[in-house]
């Protein structure tokens, strides 16, 4: 078992937020996190049989397109998933080691490498599918919130953001305190709905989605379907006889 | 200690041209990313960007020349050297220079750098020469350039800052991969409305506000319906149209003579209308007129005459296109179409954006504020690839002129350096009288008239792909999908060397894969190869390497310099020009080099004018010195910024020895900002206009009319109905009168209504995945883990009734073959079609992939279901699967039956062509 940090009431919750209506699908923030962090303080993220029958590797962040609805309401939504940085993690409480752990002043969730004996109860325990065995090191690995950008003070401060927010194309990817109402993120939250995945589990994930939406365009009631009319109908007639002036 | 470093050079992943910041550690990559700086992507970075690190790295990449050692095919090779490879090639070519040119075909792939290719080729003397633009998006250019004098394409991006409509037509993805995402995030922060018109909700469709789940191929019966619509409400921009369009021009109504439906002028040669002010004809250009738009005119001879717009109004008020008329081809309700056209006419008319921004129109008026109809469109591969695409996307610019949302505030925009005077710039260049001699102009033009084609006396094709004969007038840029059959067809008469870089012609590229192969590798009686010489210049072991006789591996994209130019694909915006270079970050370990150095080493060798001098001295030692030192026209170069000796001209001065490192201090590009009084209305902006002019991308600053009535067209339908001294033969004569109609027609794709629809019922279509769009490497050890091999996709409801299943595997039959490949069933997909993912599916031994890769197992191509031909009719040779406009290939007209497999079948894609990996023997003679 391993302790969750005691929260002091001005600690910072450090997160995400995910814009489901605008998020397209194009894996940008998947690819990049990748590249970052595994040349970064992370180390590799291995990848397995790269040019053979099953590509595949750890990824931190991973993108599922999915439908929902059936007919008319139907839709496609493009769904971002990496770690949730949750209030209440259990992959944190489970872990026998201690090397998976929560920090006390910005809630991030990070696995120490060195003592993790790679027995897999925090992934058993996350009910999002955020941690991947590194089969090759026989660790679990999982996101940082690249804590090696945004703290990194050799950085100009706008650039202190995850990876997979400074190259999100569609800016559907958000980061900030959201701890403190009036940041960016907080407010996004509150007027776009943000909102928990999977709330009735009770893991009180910090990362939150913002729900898709629906622009429309009222327009006056319209004339019944045509006037079956042959020819150039009256509205264009009397447009064409108005003065105009090159 | 590690050594870092940091680099900004041009990512080349995809054809998007982002700035990309390089960080180097110890001189290895340590990771890419967006370069903020940068006009085009502003510090973002897609999942192809990114994973350019696991390119640079990739084993697929080519390591030295290679010769070929077994038959075409079979991908045995042996080193060379550099100079024995330049020194057979120089000596081939020069031979073919010295007796016909043209028996040099040269077809370039995803290129870049086509201001060099193109120019190559004219100095070396063939017309043989094209990009993939024929088979990606000529319909797109051509419609555009000879409709608004600039293009959906790359050429124009609608105003993200004021649209508030926003309509896609066949656009999942695009080119410009990273702007568009940024737009739809800046339109989706506005709450402006996007609309998808698309087959297939993916991508961009997905967060549409409405998707639109079209017929393939009906698009442009649904904008005519639109406009059908528009016109019945009496929404119509009238001033705009009087002011920049020809919409006010008169037509000679006089059936059967020769000036029939072309613009009636007066004595100086201005176009006229009618002054229902004065109550008399003047010139269309005059101001202070009231140009009538409707009625009949007498013309001074005594004929008769009508606006253009009359013509127009007449023709779409027809109740043929009435919403109830076309709903059921389309697959989309009447009220749908209603719908939505009262809500760009709301937008358009009641929601109209000001901009209390002052400006000058050509006419010297000044106008106190710039007014918008906030309706934008993009349209782009759904449109493109169907047969019937240049008349769609030529129906879509007229939708937007009869709004008034051309290059208005929140409408679409043209990109810098565009508009261009209609339709560009001057006909393609002619045949030289003698070897040796160049092109009279560059090989890819804008032909107006007859007179302006490449065929011969009895008016057959030139050209080897046939563009710019009366099989495809407005073939502007070639039909590269068609250059190996047809070289196939015309034999060492014809051909000499085929030259192909950075194009996979033998694999996803190719309309029937299994045909195309055969013909490169095929022979005559006595053994030699019917296509005589097969050159390939590429970084990759691609499908098609396995065919040349010849090997030139190219660098990747970090390894080299490299310009983005005005003079070819710029990555200007509405905002003004810009343009870019490429810097080596990366020393190749291996015995490559850039293509571009490989050109211009072998144009010295060959001596041709421009590459080297009277004595035939090479002028350029690299491309770097040639994009520096090169000049077009007097002070035009192929970068436009940096000019000059002190390096402050724009556009046009003096070569500046010094420019290379001033773009590298700037971040690998240059962008000129155009004041705020020149961003719109750039056809009739004084000051714009005369801007451009003294840059030097345009000739004059004379106002640019919009072309709602299209008289080049008419002046091709006129000789199809023997008018002129240059007709087609008589077999064409019917279908260029069909398809040259000065107006937009819609018609059923080319190839549906030769297909027994009874047999083949669903419309077959594919798109590239946005983690793989434009990329040259989808072995990539990263995007191959997101998408390793590809399904079918449809409609659960018709999985159903065919008793489909997830994961079944099943056949997909056309008349042109079968393919075997997985199911998977969707709710956002037009009823009547299937989709894949193209370019997933590859040949065993391609790509430095293990033999047991699920892209040689379970991906698989719908290319070997599609024919570059057309089912032969009347008795006459089959046309080619092409637009019979502009020769654009008609991927997209395919349909097809799908069925299931016996419960039995093995799991494994059908057909899989056999496996022929490259086996290189080392100069050292050790195999590898």
């Amino acid at each position: 078992m391993t302790m969750l940090p005691k929260r002091e009431p001005t600690a910072r919750k450090m997160g995400l937020v995910i814009d489901l209506d605008t998020c397209v699908g194009c894996h940008a923030c998947a690819v990049n996190c990748k590249e970052w962090n595994t040349g970064g303080e992370a180390g590799i993220l291995p990848d397995y049989d790269k040019y053979g029958a099953n590509p595949d590797g750890v990824w931190f962040n991973r993108i599922h397109s999915y439908e929902s609805g059936s007919g008319e309401s139907s839709r496609t939504v493009n769904f971002p998933r990496s770690c949730l940085h949750c209030e209440n993690p259990l992959c944190v409480t489970v872990c026998p080691t201690g090397a998976s752990f929560k920090r006390a002043e910005d809630g991030i969730v990070l696995i120490d490498t060195d003592i993790c004996i790679g027995c897999k109860l925090c992934s058993w325990a996350c009910p999002y599918g955020a941690r991947e065995f590194d089969e090759d090191n026989g660790v679990m690995r999982k996101c940082t919130l690249c804590i090696d950008r945004i703290y990194d003070e050799s950085r100009p401060p706008a650039e202190r953001e995850p990876a997979c927010v400074a190259t999100c194309p569609a800016k559907a990817r958000h980061f900030g305190d959201l701890a403190d109402p009036d940041s960016k993120v907080s407010k996004l939250v509150k007027e776009r709905g943000g909102t928990d995945l999977l709330p009735e589990l009770g893991y009180r994930p910090t990362n939150k989605y913002l729900p898709p939406r629906r622009a429309q365009i009222p327009t006056a009631p319209r004339e019944s379907a045509g006037s079956g009319g042959r020819g150039i109908g009256t509205a264009l007639l009397k447009l064409l006889d108005k003065a105009l002036s090159r | 200690m590690t050594s870092q470093s940091v680099a900004y050079t041009t990512c080349y992943m995809c054809a998007c041209r982002c700035g990309i910041k390089v960080h180097l550690e110890d001189g290895r990559l340590r990771y890419i990313e967006g370069n903020r700086n940068h006009p085009i992507n502003r510090g973002v970075l897609c999942a192809k960007g990114s994973a350019g690190i696991m390119t640079a790295i990739s084993p697929a990449r080519l390591t030295a020349p290679l010769k070929r050692t077994g038959p075409r095919g079979s991908g045995s090779f042996e080193t060379i050297s550099w100079e024995e490879a330049l020194g057979m090639l120089t000596e081939r070519l020069a031979a073919v220079r010295a007796s016909d040119p043209s028996r040099l075909a040269l077809y370039t792939g995803r290129d870049q750098s086509q201001a060099l290719t193109g120019h190559f080729a004219r100095m070396f003397g063939t017309i043989n020469y094209a990009a993939h633009g024929g088979f990606c998006s000529v319909n797109m250019a051509a419609a555009g350039l000879y409709s608004l004098g600039g293009a959906f394409w790359e050429f124009g991006e609608p105003d993200w800052e004021h649209a508030r409509l926003f309509l896609l037509f066949g656009v999942a993805e695009d080119h410009d991969s990273n702007p568009i995402k940024l737009g739809l995030a800046r339109l989706k922060a506005r709450g402006a409305k996007i609309v998808s018109f698309n087959p297939v909700r993916t991508g961009y469709s997905a967060i549409a506000d409405e998707f639109v789940p079209v017929t393939p191929g009906t698009d442009g019966l649904l904008v005519l319906s639109l406009i059908h619509c528009l016109l019945e409400s009496g929404h119509i921009d009238t001033e705009f149209l009087v002011r920049y369009t020809n919409a006010h021009h008169l037509v000679i109504e006089e059936p059967g003579s020769a000036e029939h439906g072309l613009i009636a002028r007066d004595a100086e040669g201005r176009e006229l209308a009618f002054d229902r002010a004065r109550g008399a004809l003047a010139a269309a250009s005059a101001t202070g007129i009231d140009p009538a738009l409707a009625g009949t005119y007498a013309l001074p001879d005594g004929r008769h005459a009508r606006p253009a717009f009359a013509l127009l109004a007449e023709r779409y008020s027809d109740p043929a296109y009435a919403p109830e008329a076309v709903a059921e081809r389309c697959g989309v309700p009447a009220a749908t179409i209603r719908r939505l056209a009262a809500e760009m006419a709301e937008v358009a008319f009641n929601q109209p954006v000001r901009l209390d921004q002052p400006w000058t129109d050509s006419a010297g008026r000044r106008h106190s504020h710039m007014l918008g109809r906030p309706v934008a469109i993009h349209a782009m591969r759904g449109i493109s690839a169907h047969s019937n695409g240049f008349h769609s996307c030529r129906a879509i610019h007229v939708l937007q002129m009869l709004l008034g949302a051309v290059d208005t505030p929140g409408s679409w925009r043209y990109k810098s350096p565009y508009p261009k005077p209609i339709p560009g710039n001057g006909p393609p260049g002619r045949p030289p009288r003698a070897p040796g001699e160049p092109l009279d102009a560059t090989p890819l033009g804008y032909p107006t008239r007859p007179e302006e084609l490449l065929v011969d006396e009895a008016g057959e094709p030139l050209r080897l792909d046939r563009a710019f004969s009366w099989e495809a007038p407005l073939a502007v840029h070639g039909l590269m999908h068609m250059v190996i059959a047809r070289a196939f067809e015309a034999g060492p008469e014809k051909i000499d060397t085929l030259f192909l870089f950075m194009s996979n012609m033998a694999w996803n590229s190719a309309m029937n894969p299994g045909e195309t192969t055969r013909m490169l590798s095929a022979c005559d009686e006595e053994g030699r190869y019917r296509i005589p010489f097969v050159v390939v210049a590429d970084a990759f072991a691609s499908e098609t390497v396995a065919y040349a006789d010849l090997v030139l591996p190219d660098t990747t994209y970090l390894e080299r310099y490299d310009c983005i130019s005005l003079l070819d694909r710029p990555i200007g915006s509405a905002h003004g020009p810009a343009d870019a270079i490429r810097v080596p970050v990366l020393k190749p370990e291996r015995d490559v080099r850039p293509f571009q150095d490989v050109l211009i080493e072998l144009a010295g060798r060959l001596g041709l004018p421009d590459f080297a001098d009277a004595q035939g001295h090479p002028l350029y030692e690299s491309y770097a010195d040639y994009i520096v030192r090169h000049q077009r026209g007097p002070g035009i170069g192929p970068l436009a910024g940096f000019r000059g000796a002190d390096g402050t001209a724009i556009g046009r001065g003096e070569p500046n020895p010094d420019q290379l490192r001033r773009y590298i201090d700037n971040g690998g590009f240059w962008v000129h900002h155009l004041p705020p009084e020149q961003l719109y209305f750039k056809y009739a902006n004084q000051a714009y206009l005369t801007g451009a002019r003294d840059m030097g991308l345009i000739g004059s600053n004379a106002p640019i009319v919009l072309q709602l009535y299209s008289e080049p067209l008419q002046r091709f339908r006129l000789a199809a109905e023997g008018h002129g001294p240059r007709v087609p033969p008589p077999r064409l004569r019917e279908r260029v009168r069909t398809y040259f109609d000065p107006l937009p027609i819609w018609y059923l794709p080319l190839e549906q209504a030769l297909t027994d629809r009874q047999r083949y019922p669903l419309h077959a279509i594919t798109q590239r995945p946005m983690a793989m769009y434009h990329s040259w490497g989808s072995h990539n050890a990263w995007l191959r883990q997101i998408l390793p091999e590809n399904r079918i996709y449809l409609h659960r409801e018709l999985a159903a009734e065919l008793g489909i299943a997830d994961e079944d595997w099943v056949w997909v039959d056309s008349r042109n073959g079968r393919v075997k490949c997985r199911a998977r069933t969707m709710e956002g997909v037009n009823r009547n079609t299937v989709w894949t993912w193209n370019a997933i599916g590859k040949r065993a031994g391609a790509w430095a992939l293990k033999r047991d890769a699920p892209e040689f197992r379970r991906g698989f191509l719908l290319n070997h279901v599609i024919s570059e031909f057309l089912p032969a009719s009347g008795g006459e040779p089959p046309h080619s699967n092409s637009d019979p406009v502009t020769g654009q290939a008609a991927w997209f007209d395919l349909t097809v039956r799908i069925e299931r497999c016996a419960p039995d079948t093995p799991d494994e894609t059908a057909p899989r062509p056999g496996a022929n990996p490259l086996r290189i023997r080392r100069a050292e003679e050790t195999d590898v």
